[in-house]
């Protein structure tokens, strides 16, 4: 579960500071999806990022579990985001010189020591590809995958550390309506799945009704959508 | 080092590349320390390993680097010099460059006259000489034989290792013999080249120096008053020098610019939880796989090829002039590399999420 409390962000401009992210709250449960909607500039990505631990807010509390990430040095940061958070980034950000499986394998080096059980890790990896749809792209490195494939990695790879949250920025943004519905069925359905409580930001609003909960940002401030 | 392999598979043209120019500057430095290593040795191996705390030259003149070439201590000095430090041992070293002969061959040789209480490898007696390797081949002679020294005859003793002066083979005379030689050869009251003081190491050797018109260094900094050894090693060490340097700039540049080619994969990376350490490691590892595979290929090469060579260049393949290069390849070439992990640190894991990539 993650719990953003009275969270507030801003950032310099010029000689004054402008607020991204105005006494936000809100609750993720587990299983369920919360998309963030609001036009451009609104904050979606500001919260987003708060959210995954990347930013500290100026005020404010992140819960994810029972861990206050806004209080979190940058190392325990680090192992948070390793840990317990799943990032499904808007371009899918692969690794040009891994292939699928080793995207998701990659996950379980983050700390930088060997880490027992690479053989249930690779089983784990395979059964993720397996569960997006790419069981036999696992040897493909991202030049030979297609948009929506390397999406669909993207979000295998997001999940392979059994996130307890995950978080997914504007994972349509560059796939059309057909592929773009289909991912984010996948994202829907993998949520329920696997338990995890996922915060989704889009401004497709095409998508909305699949969600659990809508929000809408607007100039920083969160409100139920109409 | 998950990322660090695979990089290295997928770019491996680029990796060939900078190993084989990593190897070619080993190479470089392997031959030209294996060079200076074989120069050094044809210059000084005749006078290593002298036994005492200081060497005492005579200069000819006040002015100028001291030269064992144009020294020559006087009785006069060498007694001066004996009152000086009472209780030490004061020991004549003499040397000459003279030609010897035997039967029609002929061979121009550095006459060494000391006794085993200064330098290893002292004749018995008068009379005989021990001769160098070398000198034995040119000359075609070996123990029991016979040489000719500026016209006097000594039996060859015994023929010991690959021992020079100055690009020149030795043959160790006693101190007597060398005086001997020298007066034969044109100086005048010869006594000693000279002299090597044993047990006054904290004795005020720069009054000493000036009471007595001599100059006194420690035996190895004294191998610096032999001037083809200082102008040569000086000359090929300071290109060893800059190549270590050129290797270490070379090397830092091309992972600054890897690094900085990767560094939204890193940020990515980092965005998704890893830690600063295992990205430094990641990116260390490929550059000590780099080094150590470069550093084995040139410096094996130099190896290989100086085995071959023997003795047509004066080359010499030890540790000193290989394993000592090579670690100081590695040293130098991830001490470049370790400066372009500042872009590893620097990567802002923000950058990864919205459209920026």
């Amino acid at each position: 579960m993650i719990t953003l409390d009275a969270v507030t962000l801003s950032f310099p401009d010029g000689a004054g500071r402008v607020t991204a992210v105005d006494d936000v709250s809100l609750a993720a449960r587990p299983g369920t999806v919360t998309a963030i909607t609001g036009p451009s500039g609104s904050g979606k990505s500001s919260l987003l990022a708060v959210s995954a631990t990347l930013i500290r807010p100026d005020r404010g509390r992140v819960l994810i579990g029972d861990v206050d990430a806004a209080a979190l040095t940058l190392g325990e940061a680090s192992r948070l985001r390793r840990e317990s958070v799943g990032i499904v980034f808007q371009q899918s950000n692969l690794i040009p010189s891994l292939t699928a499986l080793e995207q998701l394998l990659v996950m379980r080096e983050l700390a930088g020591s060997a880490r027992r059980g690479r053989r249930l890790a690779r089983r784990r990896a395979q059964e993720l590809l397996d569960a997006v749809g790419l069981a036999d792209a696992q040897d493909r490195r991202p030049a030979q995958l297609s948009g929506g494939q390397r999406q669909r990695v993207n979000i295998a790879r997001a999940l392979m550390n059994d996130p307890s949250v995950l978080l997914v920025d504007e994972p349509t943004s560059a796939l059309d309506q057909e592929r773009g519905a289909a991912i984010v069925d996948l994202v829907v359905g993998l949520t329920a799945d696997l338990g995890t409580s996922t915060l989704l930001v889009t401004h497709d609003l095409v998508h909305l009704p699949r969600m659990h909960a809508v929000m809408r940002m607007v100039d920083g401030r969160l409100g139920a959508a109409a | 080092m998950f990322v660090a392999w695979r990089d290295l598979r997928f770019a491996r043209g680029r990796f060939l590349l900078i190993t084989a120019v990593v190897a070619l500057m080993c190479v470089m430095v392997g031959f030209l320390s294996g060079l200076t290593g074989g120069l050094a040795w044809q210059n000084v191996s005749g006078v290593l390993g002298l036994h005492g705390d200081r060497v005492v030259l005579a200069p000819a003149t006040s002015s100028g680097t001291p030269s064992f070439a144009d020294s020559h201590v006087s009785t006069a000095q060498e007694a001066d010099l004996v009152a000086a430090v009472p209780g030490a041992e004061v020991e004549p070293l003499g040397i000459s460059q003279l030609r010897a002969v035997a039967g029609d061959d002929r061979a121009a040789v550095a006459v060494i006259g000391a006794s085993e209480a200064v330098l290893a490898d002292a004749p018995s007696r008068d009379g005989a000489v021990v001769i160098a390797a070398p000198a034995a081949t040119a000359l075609g002679v070996e123990a029991g034989d016979t040489v000719a020294i500026a016209g006097v005859d000594f039996e060859v003793e015994a023929v010991v290792g690959d021992l020079w002066y100055s690009h020149t083979p030795v043959v160790r005379t006693t101190i007597a013999d060398w005086r001997a030689l020298a007066a034969a050869t044109g100086v005048a009251a010869p006594n000693a080249t000279a002299l090597v003081v044993t047990g006054a190491a904290d004795a005020d050797w720069s009054a000493i120096g000036a009471a007595t018109e001599t100059v006194s260094q420690t035996p190895l900094l004294a191998l610096q008053w032999l001037p083809a050894f200082r102008s040569e090693i000086g000359s090929l060490l300071l290109m060893v020098a800059l190549l270590f340097g050129i290797s270490a700039l070379v090397v830092g540049a091309f992972f600054a610019v890897w690094t900085l080619q990767r560094i939204g994969d890193i940020a990515v990376l980092k965005a998704l939880g890893a830690s600063d350490a295992a990205l430094r490691v990641d990116a260390l590892g490929q550059a000590i796989l780099v080094l150590v595979v470069g550093a084995a290929v040139g410096f094996g090469l130099v190896a290989v090829l100086g085995l071959l060579l023997g003795g047509a260049l004066p080359f010499l393949v030890s540790p000193l002039t290989t394993l000592l290069p090579a670690a100081a390849m590695l040293v130098l070439g991830l001490a470049g590399a370790a400066l372009s992990l500042r872009g590893v640190t620097a990567a802002d894991p923000l950058t990864a999420l919205g459209s920026a990539r």
